[in-house]
């Protein structure tokens, strides 16, 4: 079987997030990037899984300048055969999903494998479109993925509860907790990693459809009105007189 | 401009986010001009279509030859509806189901997407439209630059808006292609009815409960207040409370009007799913927990002695309203 899982990269979870240009592009300066969670820990590592049990291969895919190299490595050293960076400075995830899509109709993949969201931008988009674009049905939410023959088995999140069902392949699936466990690259695989295949490959000219006009930061909170815990029931006056939420 | 909502059901009955969409997606074209049409799968009752119409919708299109969540017919379904209502603007709700369906139906309707929106779209000039980014840490103002538009609304962040008004309700079976996905089986999460992502109020505790034998007390305060119950990750991940309540970076986001967090230290990666509330109160032994700097109310105090006396005042408030 032949995965194709698309890798994002995102500023880790402890970054101070800031704004440059006028407040209109995120401030990378000293920001440590790393891969996507949802990419890596269940969508990166279940494809590895499942290639491990039934053989086949496991290509990742980014969309992205040079800098996406570091964290693709990553993907590398934690198991995938090859990679492929297509060399296009996405602006919205249309674009993004338009150049993967590109890339996956001239190749063969049983499954297009992604995260649920980047936690960036927080968008769920890129899979969807994706399966928009190739005409292929999409699972969002995923949190168990078997595959017999040429059908997935999975079970997706949904409001009120998890839903079992069926899916034949080729589909594009977006990965949630629950999928897999997540591996730590060992040093022969960061050795390995180095000499994988990383090809780079040029974009097909899809164009964005949204443009971030302005980013905005959340006022700072006032500073927090301490109640006495001898006195605790209190706050349930001030959450109906005051804060007026019940 | 013309506005379509997709409205979703579970069993037949409009869930409320899909309320919110619909009061959301009335508004923008009462405000532009526009005439607003809902389209709903699955079998809906009559009354819950009296429920959208008195939300501000005059025409509904009932499309009854789908009912799974498939995510390839439904956006097939959003798009014929919105090509039959002439719409410039299509509005989901940011859900389990939106987040399948908006964006295949963005890419077949070569529609710019903006999801998880959480305000009104500004019209005059640019379309632009304010979203939550970096886990809640920032916003970004986001312009569509495509003719047809979609939004993805997040739940809680516009209220319903109930003006009373009647519907058209007409029958709508266009072609949707073959079912894309077979559904099994569904497991129900079990436990008190209110859905944590659609909660207003949410009671939420971590490792500072130090066993779940101790969580009897926050789900009788939820129960008072009419809350969900919520919880950190590690408190999920060693199994002292069901996967399905983590909130944060890892598990889900919520932005309640009120949200509580007893024995919960506020650490980035709890709060990146939390910082949207309205609300904030921390209860917790610690002065220092990080969590009081993103509180509006703190009660620096043992959870055993505090939240006892949060139920005994909430019992007293419920029996003051009634
Ligand atoms: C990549 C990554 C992703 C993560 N994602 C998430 C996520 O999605 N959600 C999440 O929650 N965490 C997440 N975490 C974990 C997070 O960093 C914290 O470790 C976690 O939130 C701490 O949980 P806690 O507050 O319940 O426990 P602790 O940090 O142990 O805090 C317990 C608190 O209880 C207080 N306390 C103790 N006794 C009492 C008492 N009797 N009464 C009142 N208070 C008391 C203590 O003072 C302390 O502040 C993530 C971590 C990483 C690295
Ligand atoms: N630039 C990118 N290159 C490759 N894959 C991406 C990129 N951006 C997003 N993805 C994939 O799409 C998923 C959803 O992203 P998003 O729609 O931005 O929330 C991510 O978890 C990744 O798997």
């Amino acid at each position: 079987m032949n995965i194709l899982v698309c890798i994002s990269k995102a500023p880790d979870t402890t970054s101070k997030i800031t704004f440059k240009d006028g407040n209109t592009k995120f401030n990378e300066d000293g920001v440590q990037f790393i891969v996507n969670p949802y990419d890596e820990w269940y969508a990166l590592v279940r494809a590895l899984e499942m290639k491990e049990a039934g053989g086949g291969k496991v290509t990742i895919i980014s969309v992205g300048g040079a800098d996406y190299e570091p964290i693709m490595r990553k993907a590398l050293a934690i198991g995938a055969d090859d990679a492929v960076r297509v060399d296009v400075l996405a602006n919205d995830a249309y674009q993004v999903a338009a150049e993967i899509a590109n890339y996956a109709s001239s190749n063969s993949f049983d499954m297009i494998l992604c995260g649920k969201e980047t936690i960036d931008y927080n968008g769920s988009n890129v899979g969807g479109m994706i399966a928009g674009i190739l005409d292929k049905p999409f699972v969002s939410n995923a949190s168990k993925l078997d595959v017999s023959g040429s059908t997935a088995s999975i079970s997706r999140d949904k409001q009120g509860g998890t839903e079992v069902l069926d899916v034949s392949l080729p589909a594009v699936i977006s990965c949630a907790k629950g999928m897999a466990e997540q591996r730590i690259p060992n040093m022969r695989g960061i050795m390995a990693a180095r000499t994988k295949p990383l090809t780079v490959v040029a974009g097909s000219g899809a164009s964005a459809t949204t443009e971030t006009v302005a980013f905005t930061l959340p006022d700072a909170k006032g500073a927090v009105k301490l109640i006495d815990p001898e006195n605790a029931g209190e706050l349930i006056n001030l959450l109906h007189n005051e804060a007026k939420v019940i | 401009m013309n506005v379509l909502v997709f409205a979703d059901s579970f069993n037949g009955a409009i869930v409320k986010s899909a309320l919110e969409a619909t009061s959301y997606g009335a508004k923008i074209a009462a405000d532009t001009g526009g005439s607003a049409t809902v389209v709903t799968y699955g079998n809906v009752s009559d009354s819950d279509l009296n429920l959208i119409a008195e939300h501000g919708i005059s025409k509904i299109l009932k499309c009854t030859s789908v009912s799974d969540m498939d995510p390839q017919q439904l956006a097939r379904l959003a798009e014929s509806a919105a090509k039959d209502s002439g719409a410039e603007l299509v509005i989901f709700s940011h859900d389990y189901t939106g987040k399948s369906v908006a964006p295949i139906t963005a890419a077949r309707l070569k529609a710019g997407l903006v999801s998880g929106a959480i305000h009104y779209p500004s019209t005059s000039g640019d379309f632009t439209v304010r979203k939550a980014v970096f886990s809640g840490k920032a916003f970004a103002d986001v312009k569509i630059t495509t003719a047809t538009k979609v939004i993805s609304l997040l739940p809680n962040s516009v209220g319903k808006t109930k003006s009373g008004g009647s519907a058209s309700v007409s029958d709508f079976n266009p072609d949707l292609g073959a079912k894309s996905v077979t559904v099994k089986e569904f497991k129900a999460k079990g436990g008190e009815g209110i859905n944590l992502t659609e909660a207003e109020l949410v009671v939420s505790a971590g490792r500072g409960l130090k066993g779940p034998e101790n969580w009897g007390m926050i789900e009788e305060l939820a129960k008072e207040l009419g809350a969900a119950t919520a919880c950190s990750r590690p408190v999920a991940d060693i199994g002292w409370r069901p996967h399905h309540e983590h909130v944060g970076q890892t598990g889900i986001a919520i932005r309640p009007n009120l949200y509580i967090a007893v024995g919960i230290s506020g650490a980035i990666q709890h709060l990146a799913g939390v910082n949207g509330s309205k609300v904030i109160v921390v209860v917790n032994t610690d002065p220092e927990a990080p969590f009081f700097k993103a509180a509006d109310y703190g009660i620096v105090g043992d959870a055993f002695q505090v939240v006892p006396k949060l139920i005994e005042a909430a019992k007293q408030f419920k029996a003051s309203q009634a």
